[in-house]
């Protein structure tokens, strides 16, 4: 599936996009987090505090609990700062 | 007859009395026009700022502002809304975002623009980032109270 990073998150990972396949027990998008965040330093410093971080699958904000899969795209970003 | 409404992310200002004029132009069922201009402060407590730098989620930003504009038109009777928010460099001065709402009176155009502007700032994928001089940037933290102003919408 594709992933989106935005802001801090983008920056701390050092990408804006990519493609990740994660094992078959990572369902929601809260255990997506934690994932990622095990896979380097980058990423750990990214997710170092999930409950900051925001979720949206396929251009819509969805909470931690929601299931992945059949999600085209999933981004996670700060709060955000609009307007 | 459905509402007109615009939406629009860009990078370049816009023109605010233009929208407004918009509006009102060539109809006579309008008997206010309220509009919200956001603009790039200099600064916060005498630290200055070169410029903000606004990072978007193309696709989803236009979606969302989309999904609000259509709740603000089952809340009120509203005759348009513009809503227009820029992304990219922009320095001290210039507009950042606009939100213009028409109906047949006052209140409901307040309330709608008001609104507007709450979801925007808590639900619209946009980031803020100060550009100071050598190069230091800082991302701006979302705000408590912009939470608290989105809150009180919230249908009990």
């Amino acid at each position: 599936m594709k992933v989106v990073y935005f802001a801090w998150v983008r920056e701390r990972i050092g990408k804006a996009e990519e493609t990740v396949e994660p094992p078959a027990e990572v369902r929601t998008v809260g255990e997506l987090i934690n994932w990622l965040a095990g896979r380097g330093e980058t990423y750990a410093h990214a997710f170092e505090t999930p409950r900051v971080i925001r979720a949206a699958i396929d251009h819509a904000h969805v909470p931690p609990e929601t299931a992945i899969a059949g999600a085209r795209e999933i981004a996670f970003f700060p709060p955000m700062t609009g307007g | 007859m459905t509402t007109p409404v615009t939406i629009r992310l860009q990078e370049a200002d816009f023109d605010t009395a233009r929208e407004v004029a918009a509006m009102s132009a060539g109809r006579t069922d309008v008997g206010a026009v309220v509009s919200f201009s956001g603009v790039c402060r200099g600064g916060v407590d005498g630290d200055a700022i070169d410029a903000l730098t606004l990072e978007h989620y193309p696709g989803m930003a236009e979606a969302e502002i989309g999904r609000h504009v259509e709740e603000a038109l089952g809340r009120w009777p509203l005759l348009g809304v513009t809503v227009i928010h820029r992304y990219g460099r922009i320095v001290p001065g210039e507009n950042i975002v606009l939100v213009v709402t028409a109906s047949s009176h006052r209140q409901a155009a307040f309330e709608a623009a008001e609104f507007l502007m709450d979801y925007l700032k808590t639900r619209a994928p946009f980031w803020k980032r100060e550009d100071r001089a050598a190069g230091d940037t800082n991302w701006v933290d979302a705000a408590a109270h912009d939470d608290a102003a989105a809150a009180r919408w919230t249908k009990s």
